[in-house]
């Protein structure tokens, strides 16, 4: 029987017989849809993360622990731990304070300062880390300065924050900025009206408000800090024990057909990317739970 | 409350009547001061915007403002050499033919997720839509090695596949592989709020005027769902096309077969061939550029449609 006519037979049913409501659709096409999604998304974003852990323990527990605890995996742990340690504070600070001027103020060119902040989003990571390479890089712009001073950025750890920095600036400012335009002015200027002085309508009137958006997207630019790899590798030049984040320690363990390893170590960023989506569920159901409380 | 006397707030002690002669100017004209005062009340403008511009300048915008000045110092035919050279021009063909045809399914399948996550409920829905944003947060090189994993030769899937005469690891197909993986997200997050702001009225009047529930979602539903896909197809699209650590593990890198722009940039910056790597990554950016901002027109074309804000 042809799709076409299963509709047509249907249309020809009298209403009376109709036990589903009109804006609903045929169990069979219902359940067809679901059935269709769960296979797509089971073969596309579950399988890969199944493999992950079955593949960092296809070889026992002991072997996984060798890979991650072996003296290269532990200095690129440190690594990553550093540069997201700095990039993800300075992100803080810019994406509150470009949320602050966004939501709260009218300003000509906001429209540009909005592209900007998105940018990085189209960017692709690989052209992330060339830019500082042609800046900072020996034949770059500041090249010989930095030399003459002998100070390195390219091929050295400035470089991979600054990288870090450039691919998570959206991440915070895009987290805030609609709820604090949603949430309008009007408590702010009430406490400015009574008295308080900027910094404590800040803290005490708009952080509160929006603790749990920055919290998510504070979490978010961690997991995005700590999993870069296109622009660190472009600027890392993956010094082993100097220079390699742990996704660069995974690209050398993979390319040296030490595939458990490989996995093992990739074991610790799918479980940082599991942490972050549990985070996310829970403030969402948090924000929710609240909303309730408001509204009740 | 102290008798501050700030400029914002002496208004509110000594509220002015007006005259019954000027009240319909004074209501005319309050609204608009009222409104430019009351930005003028909280603190912070300068800082705020201060901190923000200094960071984007010297993160963003000085980096970027380098790439062209570096493009332009090249001359005209060594820019044209660097950007259409045949192994270059074939890395085009590969980055961008695969990603339209990734963004194409994650069109559809994306689609088809988000009207169930929105419309149906099934076991396992909160573990779905919590999964879903999976590709955001996974390190795209840990996606990459495992994606290679299933689909190589002795893979869960590149095994059968290949018994059938399939070759996905290694080959053009896995890059497509790669781009519906990480595009996915894109697609499904930029359709769900607007289905679910949808209001169910338009669908039961399709309904009562007789419309089958097939020409109702092709007529009526389809319609006003059309700016958030092509949203999600155009984001889906651009991180396909600019997308390097989950690709070059499947990928097998051959040139003129399956090799993808943003490695090609690679390839000639480790070649010293600085010059080159920075006229293909112009090209490049200019074509993101191109796509934010046909991302921006169909965001304010999606908010109009559904009256949401952006």
């Amino acid at each position: 029987m042809s799709f076409a006519s299963i509709v047509s037979a249907q249309e020809r049913t009298p209403a009376i017989f109709e036990t589903r409501a009109a804006t609903s659709e045929p169990a069979w096409a219902k359940w067809s849809l679901i059935a269709i999604s769960i296979a797509f998304f089971s073969l596309f974003l579950l399988l890969p993360l199944v493999v992950v852990f079955v593949e960092a323990f296809a070889k026992g527990w002991s072997l996984y622990k060798d890979a991650v605890t072996e003296a290269d995996a532990l200095s690129a742990i440190k690594l990553t731990l550093i540069a997201a340690a700095i990039s993800v504070p300075l992100n803080l600070v810019f994406g509150v304070a470009a949320a602050w001027a966004i939501a709260k103020f009218e300003f000509r060119g906001k429209q540009i300062l909005l592209t900007l902040i998105d940018l990085p989003f189209s960017v692709s990571p690989v052209i992330a880390g060339l830019i500082y390479v042609l800046l900072f890089g020996a034949h770059g712009w500041f090249g010989p300065w930095l030399k003459e001073h002998d100070l390195k950025i390219i091929f050295a750890v400035p470089g991979i924050v600054l990288a870090t920095m450039f691919v998570t600036v959206p991440f915070v400012a895009r987290e805030l900025i609609p709820l604090m335009q949603a949430q309008g002015r009007e408590e702010e200027e009430a406490a400015v009206v009574l008295g308080a002085s900027g910094w404590r309508v800040f803290w005490s009137v708009t952080l509160p408000n929006v603790k749990w958006a920055l919290l998510y997207g504070v979490i978010l630019t961690n997991a995005r800090a700590m999993g870069e790899f296109g622009a660190v590798s472009v600027v890392s030049g993956h010094i082993r024990g100097q220079t390699n984040t742990l996704p660069l320690h995974i690209e050398i363990l993979y390319n040296e057909y030490q595939f458990t390893a490989a996995f093992a170590v990739a074991s610790l960023l799918a479980m940082l990317a599991l942490v972050t989506l549990g985070a996310k569920s829970l403030i969402e159901w948090r924000q929710k739970s609240v909303l309730k409380e408001l509204q009740s | 409350m102290t008798a501050t006397t700030t400029p914002a707030n002496a208004g509110f002690g000594t509220p002015q009547y007006p005259s019954e002669a000027s009240l319909p100017r004074q209501l005319e004209i309050q609204p608009a001061r009222k409104m430019r005062s009351s930005g003028r009340v909280l603190p912070g403008l300068p800082l705020s915007l201060g901190v923000s511009l200094t960071y984007l300048s010297i993160v963003v915008l000085l980096p970027l403002v380098a790439l062209f000045a570096r493009t332009f110092s090249l001359t005209f035919d060594a820019f044209i050499e660097a950007v259409f050279a045949p192994r270059v021009v074939a890395t085009y063909l590969v980055s961008f033919g695969a990603a339209l045809l990734a963004a194409v399914t994650n069109v559809v399948f994306g689609g088809i997720l988000a009207w169930v996550l929105v419309r149906y409920s099934f076991p396992g829905r909160k573990l779905v839509d919590t999964l879903i944003d999976l590709p955001f947060a996974l390190p795209t090189a840990v996606a990459g090695i495992a994606l290679t994993a299933i689909y190589a030769k002795n893979g869960v899937l590149g095994a059968p596949l290949e018994a059938l005469g399939l070759k996905v690891a290694f080959t053009p197909i896995g890059i497509y592989v790669a781009m519906v993986f990480i595009g996915l997200p894109f697609v499904v997050r930029t359709l769900q709020p607007v289905l679910q702001d949808h209001e169910i009225d338009f669908e039961e009047a399709a309904a009562s005027l007789g419309a089958s529930r097939l020409r109702t979602i092709i007529r009526v539903i389809l319609p006003a769902m059309t700016p958030a896909l092509l949203t999600g197809f155009a984001l889906a699209f651009a991180r396909a096309v600019g997308e390097y650590g989950s690709i070059i593990f499947i990928a097998g890198n051959v040139p003129y077969v399956s090799e993808i722009t943003p490695l090609i940039i690679i390839t000639k910056l480790e070649q010293y061939d600085y010059a080159g790597a920075t006229a293909v990554a112009s090209v490049m950016l200019v074509i993101s550029f191109v796509l934010l901002l046909a991302i921006n027109l169909l965001q304010a074309w999606t908010a109009r449609r559904s009256g949401r804000t952006p």
